[in-house]
């Protein structure tokens, strides 16, 4: 399976698909020394994202979201990859800082946690790897 | 399509040195994902994200990356910082939090940005005309600036306005073009506007029932810039509006909308017990958010000359380091802090390293009440500059 998005950092890289059909604030949200999500309730709540090629519809909250992104990339707890339907300014330009390979406009609901993915930033490509 | 002149490629592609490549990454990016057609030069800058208490390690990291070969190419001016940067100590800020929060601002110091460190920054040497592009963030000031001056800005984050601050450059959409600074609901107003408080109320119920629609405000016979500051702060609070028309105020043109929704007085006493907990303690008392002009301040000083702040509350009187140093010229200084209140430069409650340190907060601010409630778990009354000064001393 191949999705068409649109390029909103640079990069390529394949790995393992973490999906919630719910935003994420990273300030306030997501722990920036363990990757794990702390927002009460969020279906990734316990979760950690590092290594993972997170899957979203759009990010929430405050604009230190973005900083939040970059301290994740230092201690190496940031994901692989972001996509989103629609990325927030504040997702953007954390991944603009921090390096982050991301696409959006992507019809995420085509895509599930434990799916091998491909991300093709640069061509705003989401491809399926294997079955 | 994004289109870009030569000497734009060039920053991209990291001939003017790796912090201006990605300020430039930054600014192409939004300017994709909004839709921009060019980018255009701005002339005047406003960074966010200053405290260290909000910054972090991370932040602060990255201000220093940037700072290694980043330099401002326009005016480029401070928000608030988490402490007076140099009376922090009888503030009860702790050392380390000093020393960190002192790198945030030498980083910024050595890209060439003017540490300000207020919201206000049209008060303090920071003042666009009519029509000026320009690249802000703090959401008060941007309302500001959209809706009183008719300057013309976006509502940027703290790396987008660095970024434009390091180009002088920002990506031409949103409230850059005319079509989009065009009033869409008319706001009727039916109740009686006095103080600061009063328009920060306004804001409030505005911005709750707006969200994200330019509103045309009607019947406010009366403002002063002090409170358009208020209304501003919390319009940009309570909504996501960036810009406001006001009859009678606001220089830019506009249609009038048909969409007519009405405030009333009844709406001002809702939305002030909203901001009144019932069982709050009040134990901190704070003026100056946004920062408090020298007409406040020479105000709030007769009104605690010869007065005692009482055992048991602080006081903070919030302001830029200009306006505190005609405080100090013209003797109100000396009275508000022989009264035992602290005039507090660089700084303000919304953003100084404050939790834990008090449980009741009353302030003039529907603002600094959000912030209060959501960041440091305090219970908030709002009154009047008069009041929150009889609480304090009586």
């Amino acid at each position: 399976m191949k999705l068409q998005g649109r390029k909103v950092f640079r990069g390529k890289v394949s790995g393992e698909a973490l999906v919630t059909t719910q935003d994420i604030s990273f300030y306030g949200g997501c722990d920036p020394e363990t990757g794990q999500i702390v927002e009460k309730g969020h279906q990734l709540e316990g979760k950690s994202i590092a290594g993972k090629i997170l899957v979203f519809p759009t990010g929430k909250g405050s604009t230190v979201g973005s900083y939040v992104l970059y301290a994740l990339r230092k201690t190496g707890k940031a994901p692989l990859a972001i996509v989103n339907k629609t990325v927030d300014p504040v997702v953007a330009v954390g991944c603009i800082i921090s390096e982050i390979p991301a696409v959006d406009q992507v019809q995420i609901d085509k895509l599930r946690t434990g799916q091998r993915l491909e991300v093709d930033a640069d061509h705003g490509v989401i491809s399926t790897i294997g079955a | 399509m994004l289109e870009l002149k030569p000497e734009e490629k060039a920053m991209l592609e990291g001939r003017q040195g790796k912090a201006t490549r990605k300020a430039m990454e930054i600014i192409t990016s939004l300017g994709e994902i909004y839709g921009a057609r060019r980018l255009i030069p701005i002339s005047s800058v406003q960074i966010a994200g200053v405290s260290y208490d909000n910054l972090g390690e991370p932040g602060l990291e990255f201000l220093s990356d940037m700072a290694a070969d980043g330099k401002a190419r326009v005016l480029t001016t401070l928000n608030p910082a988490g402490m007076d940067l140099e009376e922090w100590q009888k503030h009860g800020i702790t050392a380390e939090f000093a020393r960190n929060q002192q790198r945030v601002v030498d980083a910024f110091a050595k890209m060439g940005v003017v540490t300000t460190c207020t919201c206000t920054p049209y008060l303090v040497g920071n003042l666009p005309h009519y029509g000026e592009h320009i690249a802000w963030a703090e959401s008060s000031a941007v309302c500001f600036a959209n809706s009183v001056i008719g300057a013309r800005t976006n509502r940027e984050g703290g790396p987008s306005a660095l970024a434009a601050a390091l180009t002088g450059l920002t990506a031409e959409y949103g409230l850059h073009l005319d079509e989009n600074r065009v009033a869409e609901v008319k706001y009727e107003i039916k109740a009686t506007l006095k103080t600061t408080d009063d328009f920060g109320l306004l804001g409030q119920v505005i911005g709750e029932r707006t969200k994200q629609a330019i509103p045309y405000v009607t019947g406010v016979s009366h403002a002063t810039t002090e409170d358009l500051m208020s209304f501003c702060a919390s319009v940009a609070t309570y909504g996501g509006v960036a810009m406001f028309h006001m009859e009678g105020i606001s220089p830019s043109r506009t249609t009038v909308p048909e969409k007519t929704e009405t405030v009333t007085q009844e709406d001002l006493n809702k939305a002030r017990q909203s901001l009144d907990d019932k069982d709050a303690i009040i134990d901190f008392i704070s003026i100056g958010c946004p920062h408090a002009s020298i007409n406040e301040i020479a105000h709030i000083a007769g009104l605690l000359d010869g007065k005692r702040v009482k055992k048991g509350k602080t006081v903070w009187i919030t302001t830029a380091r200009p306006t505190k140093d005609l405080a100090i010229r013209m003797g109100y200084y000396e009275k508000i802090e022989t009264a035992g209140a602290f005039l507090v430069s660089d700084a303000c409650c919304a953003v100084a390293p404050l939790k834990g340190r008090f449980t009741g907060l009353m302030t003039d601010s529907a603002k600094a009440c959000f912030y209060a409630r959501g960041k440091n778990k305090f219970k908030t009354e709002i009154r009047t500059i008069e009041e929150c000064i009889e609480e304090a001393v009586s």
